[in-house]
């Protein structure tokens, strides 16, 4: 090492020895010496398996009544045991985190959205747009979310969309947030100037030069979401707004409820399951977060 | 700026807040699909078009949207946020019955919460690698993986089948008899797994803040010094690193308080805690819309003035922060 120090790099040798990995290549590699990243990604790999191709191998209706009602795990043939109305619980657990995972990621992809938008103007622009975006953003993380998301699914009626939208559009302030501060630091380096001075137009400062750079937090924080907006369903049917024609994990404990000194087992296990994959999205955040942090890397 | 010029203008810009908050709750209820007359006539079990017509004149649904909307923001500006057909009461009765159950539920835990976090936190920073450290690092994954009330029905579970030792549902037990201190004895009794439900969430959090912004203190020079100087190690971690320590603490505080009192909710309705949110679901299921949109205003009432409060306490632990 101490060796090339002194000689001036004048032949291309000595250029193609020094070894440059590709952003991302590195990126993975610090993602996979984490272990723990690694096994919050073989977690989910699971559960998406368990949801999505699991009903295949167990072709069940959720909803039709198959057996006696709380028949235990294990007894009677049942590998889940049975609901109070006597349905499986096995396949309610697949068909449930289908919904479960599809509301968490569109509800996220939502947030995302709005998020990333109203960040990156008031960002961008600074002065007024700011002042005003930023009041707005913050006159949402006033509201309750939780209640302001019951009372739009009340009035709206709970259907898969108002059940979405709703989560969506209460929890994007912390990506505003975010995308805003990442603005604010990089509108002010060097290659936005120089981009600037080759008269780049607002729009593509905005998406093709700024947006790209500022990414790797709000990739950590739209992680995140998926995670809230999941628990964010699940409280929202075991509170009973849901669609009742649509079954999802939170809508399985929801409904078995009343009868949970019966047969606690239908309420635990719909809510194990939300635990490991809320578990397994916050472990590759984690994970994600070293990975997609220059300040972390060591190099 | 003077902290009363401070406090002047974020309780001004507050009060814009409110009013925002009105106006939205207002346009919402507005624009939904069905009026306040189709519920009560739901209720009544159906009626005919002038049955409808009388309810809506008597509400005043006729008339158009600027004039009812004046009518609900004056009225809330004297305290008045409407009457309940559902619950036969005016809403600010209402809230106010129910106000109490919900703040002790959501403070109470909060204060453990922030204690025990802080606590846990310190024991951590102290050995980076140590078992504190690790059990703060479990603590943090569970509690924001884990939905509160899948964590409040296991408790239920686990009380009532295996330790019966506190009550799992209500606020009072109406058979107990006896002086005031046998009644709060009673209450604490009745709060104890609520409170330790509603605390597990932000205990995972505050414990995770707070070791790291002590481990971030720790290094800083002036504690270098204290040690040198030869001061014992608790005076060194507990005076002088957590006073600085604790400002993260206390923003974050004040920012989760809007997400504690949506905690408060599911929580409520688990344990049957007679508060707001007990409330909140019994009249957004009986489309009492008076009442919710009354309780969406008052959350958000105390949530502004928590983040008031927040404010002030962070400037008198830090008394830094005193320009902008």
């Amino acid at each position: 090492m101490a060796e090339p120090i002194n000689k001036t790099i004048s032949n291309d040798e000595t250029i193609n020895s020094i070894k440059v990995s590709h952003p991302l290549a590195e990126m993975a590699s610090m993602f996979f010496r984490n272990y723990a990243a690694v096994a919050g990604l073989i977690l989910l790999i699971a559960i998406i398996c368990f949801v999505f191709i699991g009903p295949h191998l167990h072709p069940t209706d959720p909803f039709e009544m198959v057996w006696a009602p709380f028949s235990r795990p294990m007894e009677e043939g049942f590998v889940l045991g049975t609901d109070y109305l006597g349905r499986d619980m096995l396949a309610a657990m697949m068909v449930g985190g289908q919904v479960s995972m599809a509301i968490g990621l569109s509800a996220a992809l939502i947030s995302l959205l709005i998020g990333v938008t109203v960040g990156a103007f008031a960002g961008y622009y600074g002065g007024i747009v700011e002042e005003i975006l930023m009041r707005f953003t913050e006159f949402f993380q006033v509201l309750p979310t939780l209640l302001f998301s019951m009372v739009i699914v009340a009035l709206f009626g709970a259907s898969l969309l108002t059940v979405t939208l709703a989560i969506g559009v209460v929890s994007w302030t912390a990506v505003a947030r975010v995308t805003r501060s990442e603005f604010l630091r990089i509108r002010e380096l060097e290659y936005v100037a120089a981009a600037r001075s080759g008269s780049a137009s607002d729009h593509y400062l905005i998406f093709k030069v700024i947006l790209p750079n500022a990414l790797p937090p709000i990739i950590v924080q739209a992680n995140l979401m998926v995670g809230s907006a999941i628990l964010f369903e699940a409280a929202l049917s075991f509170l009973g707004l849901s669609d009742p024609n649509v079954m999802s994990w939170g809508q399985v404990i929801g409904s078995n409820r009343p009868y949970i000194l019966d047969s606690g087992f239908t309420v635990a296990l719909p809510g194990f399951a939300i635990f490991l994959t809320v578990l397994a999205i916050s472990l590759i955040g984690d994970g994600l977060n070293d990975a997609l942090n220059p300040k972390l890397r060591q190099r | 700026m003077s902290l009363t010029q401070t406090i002047a203008k974020r309780i001004g810009y507050g009060l814009l807040l409110l009013i925002g908050v009105l106006v939205l709750n207002f346009t919402l209820i507005t624009i939904a699909p069905g009026d306040i007359a189709d519920s009560i006539a739901g209720d009544m079990g159906g009626a005919d078009a002038t049955v409808l017509e009388e309810i809506r004149q008597r509400y005043g649904l006729n008339e158009p949207f600027h004039v009812q909307l004046w009518r609900y923001v004056s009225g809330v500006a004297r305290l008045d946020l409407g009457f309940s057909y559902f619950y036969n009461t005016p809403v600010t009765t209402l809230i106010l019955e129910k106000l109490p159950a919900t703040l002790l539920l959501v403070f109470s835990s909060q204060i453990l919460a922030i204690v025990l976090g802080t606590l846990l936190g310190v024991l951590a920073a102290k050995k980076p690698n140590g078992v504190v450290s690790l059990l703060v690092t479990f603590l943090s994954l569970f509690g924001f993986a884990a939905p509160v009330f899948w964590s409040g029905i296991l408790l239920i579970i686990a009380f009532v089948s295996i330790f019966p030792l506190f009550p799992v549902g209500g606020m009072t037990d109406v058979t107990v008899e006896g002086g005031f201190f046998v009644h709060l004895l009673d209450l604490l009794h009745h709060l104890f797994l609520p409170m330790i439900t509603l605390a597990s969430i932000y205990l995972a959090l505050y414990s995770r803040l707070a070791r790291a912004s002590m481990l971030e203190v720790l290094g800083a020079d002036y504690i270098r010094t204290a040690r040198a100087k030869g001061l014992p190690q608790r005076t060194v971690l507990y005076k002088h690193a957590l006073k600085n320590a604790l400002g993260p603490l206390v923003t974050v505080a004040g920012l989760q308080f809007s997400a504690v009192m949506s905690g408060a909710v599911v929580v409520e309705t688990v344990f049957s805690w007679p508060g707001l949110g007990t409330l909140a679901l019994q009249s957004i299921l009986a489309r009492d819309t008076p009442t919710i949109m009354g309780i969406l205003f008052f959350s958000s009432f105390v949530v502004i003035v928590v983040n008031i409060l927040t404010d002030v306490v962070l400037r008198m632990i830090d008394p830094r922060i005193k320009a902008n």
